[in-house]
């Protein structure tokens, strides 16, 4: 019974999604741990490199393994979780913003 | 029996049941994103406080990363498995389903058993989460993803249950589609963990 | 065997708090006695407590609600009292370890015992008719949330005979709240109550998130919604992106105590202006997530008696998107003088007066859609012009606290207290004492006594007044808040204004409890037959009064906003003559409350550090959520001949000649408040 599959939002994945999916996560994983383990690059450069790493590999992740997109039955989805990322780089921003400022001025923490 | 409710349909609206499915996995998605913002939080926290050392140990003074890149291979390939399980659930092969979830659940297991030892040799070493605010934002940081990690592995086991005995259905189907986001969510939580924990917590 | 827990723990030295239990304990065997005597366990049960129905849920959470606005209100009775008479050196009758519980408990019964539920019950009984649904996305779910709710509120009023209260005002700042600086139990009820309680209403903001965006009827677009639904949505919002930075933070504070970790200490890299900035990121979005619902009842009620589509529909719903936004880029207004300097203040000064503009927006809207309306002054309008009113000086006096210079002298002054008092009672409470009276004949099928309900609205709104705006005045001559005495005997006067306030509004108090009182034992001469006793527009009002527990025979179809509405227009009688259908129902759910029981004991071992009930407690959850987890038994149908046979009735009712229709039995209402 095809039924919930073709409606169901997730399941329209494939092997070969799934296995690119694996492949770039790995690549993206090993560069940032030899950049570091290496001492290769100086601080400020491996630092870019694991961070563009990172959001790269959690891209690849959403749509290869979670399969997020722009259609219409994901439509809500990319908003709640876009939102959802607005509302962390406020708090989280905002939060490390105001306590960095705090430990200039207080000397505490 | 709930299949007889879904097909009771000749004389119920059409457009209530076809998208019960989806309804569960967008609530369970937008469940992620309550979960996303505690571990924003936990982040947020560990940030401020992991130059608070009192003295002990900084983050390059415990951190071994060979063992960190080893515990997120077995995690980036418990997703990999996990896809697969879902794949055969498409297919409508329930035994595939359950080995791949059955591997899934071992790589998962052997993640959390290479955290538990890493707290375990930590503590041993006198540097408990009680010992200074660093180490207790990283134990709990780190300690909450593993968590969700070892509550993911109670669902699966609980989901080869169903499978056994009750099959795919109307009522399992989503709760795969749903532990399958729980799953890739963790591993995209790690993704974070160990890039700005870790990595950069050795620099 | 019993961790901390000793007889010692129970304060039989304490008058007050004795004579509390022993009225307590008096009312609850009355109330278990009545309930075995006439048998109706089983009927509480059945029908109430596993029911899944939104609208009875709903019902539920307002009764708890109301019940913890007594304690609430005793507590905030006690205060003025004692600061009545606390002048120049008297002492008062309430000591300081005591005063302090007692502020603690007043605000925390107050926001999460009284506000959200009234906001989360009217929500519950109301958005899913408003979308034309039969019930939310997760009715399960949905129990489960007011149950953990419920045994947050029983742990609380444990607390009062078992043990202590925190001491630590409302939000348990650190290092105070650590374990070095309040090693009692107090803060872990604080603690334990509140998580209990977090998790419910985060699961009840995920489920209307998703009611609301999956399960509008046929033709509903997001422009056609109710405007209470939209400010529904938003507060959801609001509450899933919220709660989870208080529930980690209440998590890293318990670490701090149970585990001896260094989050919020003093020392070992401890840094307690973490926890203020945390709690305050969660703190603030919560005063939007109480005001918005708010809002969106005053909307509807506007338009329904000023007999006027709401003006602004668009600008409206963008405001609400505005504040929902914006009020998470203002938390820092609560923490001005903690020390982060003039750039940080100017930020967040700034946003927070730019936070009162889509308020302003929505204030206009309100008087334009009243202007050239023909306003019926029933008693949920009067809440709403008294709204007006006083939230409008409330959020002035916002507008200054928003000033960081300002801040630095009104900082935890009087100052604050009269501001968030004045907008609380002012908007959250006005606003659901309104949505109150308005939905209550959907409820239970016959309307509140008006004469009751607007001496209520007097007493409120005079009362208010009364207690509050002698705070502002003492706020300028210096007095602060969380005092439980002070030295200058000139303040005594103001102190004892306040105090005749308090009283008035405990006046409003006593004439709510008559209107129900009067109301049920009128209810036959006040029965709601056709289900739209106000002449209503939207959907909710299409149904019979109490809607049946599907909601709607036939899903209904909608063309534009108030739909209702235009409906009625077009022609008086619905001519809809296509056959039933079987309805798809969710089946009634014992795990919801056993759940709760086993949190409420988790709760309770966790205080008094007992650890194998604690153990009993969790494994208790565990193995409940398990078996309904592995319960395939959850649904059913409800025949077409049933749903036939139901609306029939229905029908009868509206037509025989005895019932009289809408036009009269509103007419017996207004002629009675005139009366």
């Amino acid at each position: 019974m095809s039924h919930s599959s073709s409606n169901s939002t997730s399941s329209h994945g494939s092997v070969k999604s799934y296995v690119t999916g694996l492949l770039l996560s790995l690549v993206l994983t090993v560069i940032p741990f030899a950049v570091v383990m290496s001492g290769a690059l100086g601080t400020v450069t491996t630092v870019v490199v694991i961070a563009v790493t990172a959001v790269l590999q959690i891209l690849v992740q959403l749509v290869m393994f979670m399969h997020m997109n722009t259609n219409a039955d994901e439509g809500w989805n990319v908003m709640s979780f876009v939102f959802t990322l607005t509302i962390l780089v406020l708090v989280v921003g905002g939060s490390l913003w105001i306590m960095q400022h705090l430990h200039l001025n207080m000397m505490i923490g | 029996m709930a299949t007889d409710t879904l097909h009771h349909g000749a004389t119920s609206e059409p457009h209530e049941h076809h998208d019960a499915s989806g309804t569960k996995v967008f609530g369970f998605w937008v469940y992620l994103m309550s979960d996303l913002v505690i571990f924003g939080s936990l982040f947020a926290t560990y940030a401020v406080l992991m130059k608070g050392t009192a003295g002990g140990p900084t983050a390059a003074d415990i951190f071994e990363l060979p063992f960190v890149l080893v515990e997120t291979f077995l995690l980036l390939f418990s997703s990999f498995t996990f896809g697969m399980g879902v794949l055969a659930m498409n297919a409508e092969r329930i035994s595939q389903v359950k080995a791949w979830l059955a591997i899934t659940f071992l790589l998962g297991a052997a993640f959390v058993g290479m955290e538990v030892y890493e707290f375990q040799h930590l503590i041993h070493q006198g540097h408990g989460p009680d010992q200074s605010a660093f180490l207790s934002s990283f134990f709990t940081l780190v300690g909450t993803h593993g968590l969700h990690v070892t509550v993911g592995l109670v669902w699966i086991l609980v989901m080869l249950v169903q499978l056994s005995t009750k099959g795919l259905t109307p009522m399992t189907r989503p709760r795969i589609l749903c532990l399958s986001l729980f799953w890739h969510f963790l591993d995209i939580v790690w993704i974070c963990v160990f890039s700005f924990v870790y990595l950069m917590g050795v620099l | 065997m019993f961790g901390k827990l000793t007889l010692e723990s129970i304060p039989y030295h304490e008058p007050i708090i004795m004579v509390v239990a022993a009225m307590m304990a008096i009312g609850g065997a009355g109330l278990i006695g009545a309930l075995t005597y006439y048998r109706k366990w089983g009927w509480l049960w059945s029908e109430w407590f596993t029911s899944v129905d939104h609208k009875k849920l709903g019902i539920m959470y307002f009764v708890v609600a109301l019940v913890m606005l007594l304690r609430g209100f005793a507590d905030a009775i006690m205060m003025r009292t004692q600061l009545a008479m606390a002048a120049g050196g008297a002492a008062g009758y309430l000591p300081p370890e005591h005063y302090d519980q007692i502020f603690t408990a007043h605000g925390v019964i107050m926001i999460f015992f009284v506000a959200m539920p009234m906001v989360i019950g009217l929500m519950n009984l109301v958005v899913p008719l408003q979308i034309g649904a039969r019930d939310v996305a997760f009715p399960f779910l949905n129990n489960l949330s007011f149950w953990l709710f419920a045994v947050s509120a029983i742990l609380v009023n444990i607390s009062l005979v078992v043990g202590e209260f925190a001491k630590t005002g409302w939000l348990a700042y650190a290092p105070l709240s650590g374990i070095e600086f309040s090693p009692g139990v107090g803060v872990d009820y604080w603690i334990w109550a509140l998580q209990i309680s977090g998790i419910g209403t985060t699961l009840t903001g995920i489920n209307f998130f998703v009611t609301i965006l999956k399960m509008r009827t046929k033709g509903m677009t997001m422009f056609r919604m109710p405007i209470f639904t939209w400010t529904s949505l938003c507060a959801n919002v609001l509450i899933i992106a919220s709660f989870p930075i208080l529930t980690a933070t209440i998590a890293l504070l318990t670490l701090d105590r149970y585990f001896g970790m260094h989050f919020f200490t003093n020392d070992f890299g401890g840094n307690m202006m973490m926890y203020v900035n945390l709690i305050w990121a969660w703190g603030h979005p919560e005063v939007y997530i109480l005001i918005l619902p708010a809002f969106g009842v005053f909307s509807e009620v506007i338009a329904t008696f000023a007999r006027k589509r709401l003006f602004g529909y668009t600008t409206m719903v963008w405001a609400t998107v505005a504040i929902t936004l914006l009020s998470f880029i203002v938390w820092l207004h609560h923490f001005f003088t903690m020390g982060a300097g003039a750039n940080v203040n100017a930020f967040f000064g700034i946003m927070t007066m730019i936070i009162a503009i889509p308020t302003g927006v929505k204030v206009f809207n309100w008087l334009f859609t009243i202007f050239r309306g023909s306003l019926e002054l029933t008693s949920p309008v009067l809440w709403t012009l008294g709204f007006i009113i006083t939230f409008t000086l409330g959020g002035m006096t916002g507008v200054m606290l928003a000033l960081p210079a300002a801040n630095f002298v009104l900082h935890n002054s009087l100052f604050v207290i009269a501001h968030f008092h004045n907008v609380i009672i002012g908007g959250v409470v006005f606003g659901m004492m309104a949505g109150l009276t308005y939905w209550f004949p959907k409820a239970f099928g016959f309307t509140l006594s008006e004469k009751w309900g607007k001496r209520s609205f007097w007493c409120w709104f005079i009362g208010f007044y009364v207690a509050f705006m002698p705070l502002y005045v003492l706020s300028f001559f210096g007095a602060v808040r969380r005092m439980q005495s002070y030295a200058n005997p000139e303040w005594q006067s103001w102190m004892i204004l306040a105090w005749v306030g308090a009283v008035i509004i405990m006046m409003g108090i006593a004439c709510t409890i008559i209107q129900f009182w009067v109301s049920i034992r009128d209810r036959k001469l006040n029965a709601d037959v056709t289900g739209d006793p106000w002449d209503g527009r939207t959907l909710e009002w299409s149904t019979s009064s109490p809607a049946p527990f599907y909601n709607f025979a036939r899903l209904p179809e909608v063309g534009d906003i108030d739909s209702f509405w235009s409906q009625k227009q077009r022609s008086n009688e619905q001519l809809d003559e296509a056959p039933y259908t079987d309805i798809h129902m969710p089946r009634n759910t014992v795990a919801g409350p056993i759940i709760s029981l086993f949190a409420l004991v988790l709760g309770f071992a966790l205080v008094w550090h007992i650890w194998w009930l604690a153990g009993v407690g969790a494994l208790g959850v565990v193995i409940s959520f398990l078996a309904r987890v592995f319960n395939d038994d959850i649904d059913y149908y409800v025949p077409a001949a049933e749903v036939a046979r139901i609306e029939r009735e229905h029908q009868q009712r509206k037509t025989t000649p005895t019932a009289s229709d809408s036009t009269e039995s509103k007419q017996t209402n207004y002629a009675e408040a005139r009366a």
